[in-house]
């Protein structure tokens, strides 16, 4: 079969597409992404709200790392909020999440507080690991959130870890694991979906294709780069989905949990997606043109069409949507006061939680 | 208020770089995402996006200024209805001084001097007592592991087993043999070939909370596991604040077995002991072998446990108790003794106990320790007994450059230097790979000669 022609930008498919049966034919419908359902207003509002602060988190995060209150790694999801939170509004509670250092917004989106993230992004004590994890390694038991992960691959293992958990216990959780197209050509992505289709493990594998791992882009790293067809070798579905559309994510995402949660086993839901900023902050990100960046914010951007929507259908007002805006710079600048005058872990931190 | 911009870092090292062009002048309107200059890093030329709506007020750095330090206001964003005549005037292109509220904190001299808190200590408990008149059962190795998890897994429905032929083929050294048939294959767990990823699955699998054991076939195939075991499950739970740990056991045989060649005959133990957040376990004795096993898989962390294959087979007396649990952590004495102090573990034992037996006939009175766990490492009894013999072997199987015996050498010396009457000497595999050819193999090896000339060389006999 012949790769997808790596898309160009104006070349996207606007919803999802390509839905790839599995070899037990027991899998999810076909999925055509004809009939993307629309949103309600609540919902369309929910997403709206969930995206910006995601948005405004990411911008003000790279301000802090710029004025040097964040060090180190620091890695923006600026342009793919709708995955998570098309994502998060299929999941039940219960539902793991796992991903791996490009997370601030998964942790945003299972309602982990501002707050506490922002404070570990500058290694304070009230940051979730207590300032000992820093922007790539945060947990939440509270909200199922198991990290965080550093090296690229090794949350799918794990992740393939917590459906086995469930299934273990029988209940009626799925496990989340998100990756990057970089990650997808790692071996034990391949050594986990073997398993997981073995099993019969309830886990979505998510590939958040943003079309450039690190600064290489998938026509450079991979020779398949439909990357929902990377399960077919072990049985395991596919569907390709138009990740800056948060309701195609959510219907995408809607049918992929119910058939884990039926016991048909794991499916892989490839999100086309795309980050605006650079793989970190100190990538000045010259393998793309500023064109085909600009291009995306302007005609995709996963926020935009939501206001749109919510503008047209009447569903919200300019000045309702401004209001929106200030509370969520609120909640931001809130987590940006917090994290900058709490104060460091006390150095008796070094010697704890090492062991229990 | 007008919107001081700042000259940002951008990336984890740079503390100053050069201004090369302002993409907007003054007057021009910018949102949020527009690119306002170029600055040249260390590393490459960056974009600097502006964060907030507004009117470029007035550009305080001209372009081409070179080593623009961090933090100093280059430029200022006025918001609706400002006017520039609310700028002051600008600060000087180089040394600026710093916004004083809106300054990162920098390494602060009293931190850098901050005397690091010492570690603290954990105490080992004893052993249990073994009431008078417990029946010994002679008992190999293997059935004393097996027993472990057998009994473990009755007590906890939590614990389960999972690794390459495990179930149906009963163990590929027959640890896990019954196991299948009493608790089922829910519970014992046949994997696919693919050590990287059932390492993961079991760490995922213990950070929702199971308490997987993870059967290695050998500890040479961990090796393609090793960033799940250190980076995963050792890491996890400091780079959690302590919310999400790692409950689970590493165990398969580790080291040289028989005539195996190079890549089947590593011993791990100091890999794995160099490790903060593992526990390491590497067992002499079967009854050793039941009672820590047992207390691993209680264990809330991630403890690797070394077995052997050779001592699979070998006997030794087991206490029949219901319960027979032993403490991580703590060493045993395996002989009393007056003379000499010699360390092992594991295998490295098999050399010590002939050399001991040996060295009495030559009336030399050998203290023998087994450390039996390496990580944490029980260093009080074998300084205490040092403090008492005055002189040190240390025996192993494994490398010898950078080994468990070079150092408890290093910690011996620094904290019991003046009790010593003589080097310490430590005895380990040769620094070669394992060879196939059976003389090589031994002279790969350590051996009792070796130990026994070592203990008359620090007795200077």
């Amino acid at each position: 079969m012949a790769p997808t022609k790596t898309a160009s930008v104006s070349g996207r498919k606007p919803a999802a597409k390509s839905a790839i049966k599995s070899a037990s034919k027991s899998s999810a419908k076909e999925f055509t992404g004809k009939n993307t359902p629309d949103f309600g207003k609540d919902q369309d509002l929910h997403a709206y709200r969930e995206m910006l602060l995601i948005r405004r988190f990411e911008e003000k995060a790279g301000q802090l790392y710029g004025m040097g209150f964040i060090g180190g790694f620091c890695h923006l999801y600026i342009g793919q909020e709708a995955v998570v939170v098309g994502m998060q509004m299929a999941q039940q509670e219960g539902d793991q999440v796992i991903t791996a250092y490009r997370d601030h917004g998964h942790m945003l989106a299972t309602g982990m507080s501002a707050r506490g993230v922002m404070a570990e992004l500058t290694g304070r004590k009230g940051g979730y690991s207590r300032g000992k994890g820093g922007s790539m390694h945060m947990f939440s038991k509270e909200k199922h959130f198991y990290g965080g992960h550093g090296i690229v691959g090794a949350q799918v293992s794990l992740g393939t870890g917590l459906a086995f958990a469930n299934r273990y216990r029988g209940n009626d959780s799925v496990s989340v694991a998100y990756f990057g197209d970089g990650a997808a050509n790692q071996g034990q992505v391949y050594e986990s979906f073997n398993m997981a289709a073995l099993w019969k493990l309830p886990i979505v594998y998510i590939v958040e294709n943003n079309r450039y791992a690190m600064g290489t882009s998938t026509a450079r790293a991979t020779a398949q780069s439909n990357y929902s067809l990377r399960g077919s070798g072990f049985g395991i579905p596919g569907i390709q989905v138009d990740g800056m559309d948060v309701r195609a994510v959510k219907a995408a995402g809607d049918e992929a949990l119910e058939h884990c949660r039926s016991g048909q086993g794991p499916i892989i839901l490839e999100m086309l997606t795309y980050r605006y900023r650079g793989h970190s902050m100190s990538d000045p990100a010259k393998y793309r043109s500023k064109d085909e960046v600009q291009k995306m914010r302007s005609e995709h951007d996963p926020i935009e069409q939501v206001r749109l929507r919510l503008l047209e259908k009447g569903w919200a007002t300019e000045d309702e949507l401004k209001a929106i805006d200030k509370d969520i710079r609120d909640v931001v600048s809130d987590s940006a006061d917090f994290a900058q005058a709490d104060p460091e872990p006390d150095p008796s931190e070094l010697y704890t939680d090492i062991l229990l | 208020m007008p919107i001081d911009i700042l000259m940002p870092a951008l990336s984890p090292t740079m503390e100053e770089g050069t201004l090369s062009k302002w993409l907007k002048k003054e007057g021009d309107k910018v949102t949020s995402g527009d690119v306002i200059a170029e600055i040249e890093t260390d590393k490459a030329t960056m974009e600097v996006e502006a964060v907030d709506e507004g009117v470029i007020g007035k550009l305080l750095i001209a372009a081409g200024t070179e080593n623009v330090k961090v933090n100093t206001k280059i430029a200022v964003l006025l918001q609706d209805g400002e006017s520039a005549d609310a700028i002051g005037s600008p600060a000087p292109a180089k040394e600026a001084p710093k916004a004083e509220a809106q300054a990162a904190p920098e390494e602060k001299p009293a931190a850098a001097q901050a005397s690091v808190p010492a570690q603290p200590k954990a105490e080992a408990a004893a052993d249990p007592d073994i009431p008078a008149g417990t029946e010994m059962v002679m008992t190999t190795v293997r059935e004393a592991l097996r027993d472990a998890m057998a009994e473990e897994m009755r007590r906890d429905e939590d614990v389960f087993v999972m690794g390459e032929e495990v179930a149906e083929y009963q163990g590929a050294y027959k640890i896990t043999q019954g196991l299948l048939q009493e608790f089922g294959p829910r519970r014992v767990v046949d994997t696919p070939i693919t050590e990287h990823g059932f390492a993961g699955v079991g760490v995922g699998a213990a950070m929702a909370g199971l308490k997987p054991i993870v059967e290695f076939m050998t500890f040479n195939f961990a090796m393609q596991a090793i960033d799940q075991i250190i980076n995963s499950a050792a890491k996890t739970l400091y780079m959690s604040g302590g919310q999400m740990g790692a409950p689970i056991v590493f165990r398969g045989p580790n080291g040289a077995a028989a005539r195996v060649g190079a890549q089947h005959s590593q011993d791990y133990a100091t890999w794995y002991s160099q490790i903060p957040g593992l526990k390491v376990v590497m067992p002499y004795t079967a009854a050793d072998a039941k009672g820590l096993l047992k207390a691993a898989i209680r264990d809330p962390n991630p403890v690797v446990f070394l077995e052997n294959e050779i001592l699979y087979g070998h006997q030794f007396e087991v206490p029949k108790l219901d319960d027979f649990v032993l403490p991580i952590g703590k060493a045993r004495i395996h002989k009393k003794g007056n003379d000499v102090t010699i360390v092992s573990f594991g295998i490295g034992m098999t050399y010590a106990v002939k050399a001991v037996a040996e060295l009495e006939k030559e009336g030399i009175d050998v203290e023998l320790i087994d450390l039996r766990t390496l990580r944490p490492m029980d260093l009080p009894t074998v300084i205490e007994s040092v403090k008492k013999t005055g002189r040190l072997v240390t025996v192993e199987e494994g490398y010898p450059q950078n080994s468990v015996g070079t150092e408890i050498a290093t910690r011996v010396m620094q904290q019991a230097f003046d009790y010593l009457d003589a080097p310490i000497l430590t005895i380990a595999g040769k620094d070669v790979p394992m060879p196939y050819a059976a003389n090589l193999e031994k002279l790969a090896l350590p051996n009792v000669g070796e130990v026994v000339q070592a203990v008359k060389t620090v007795c200077y006999k």
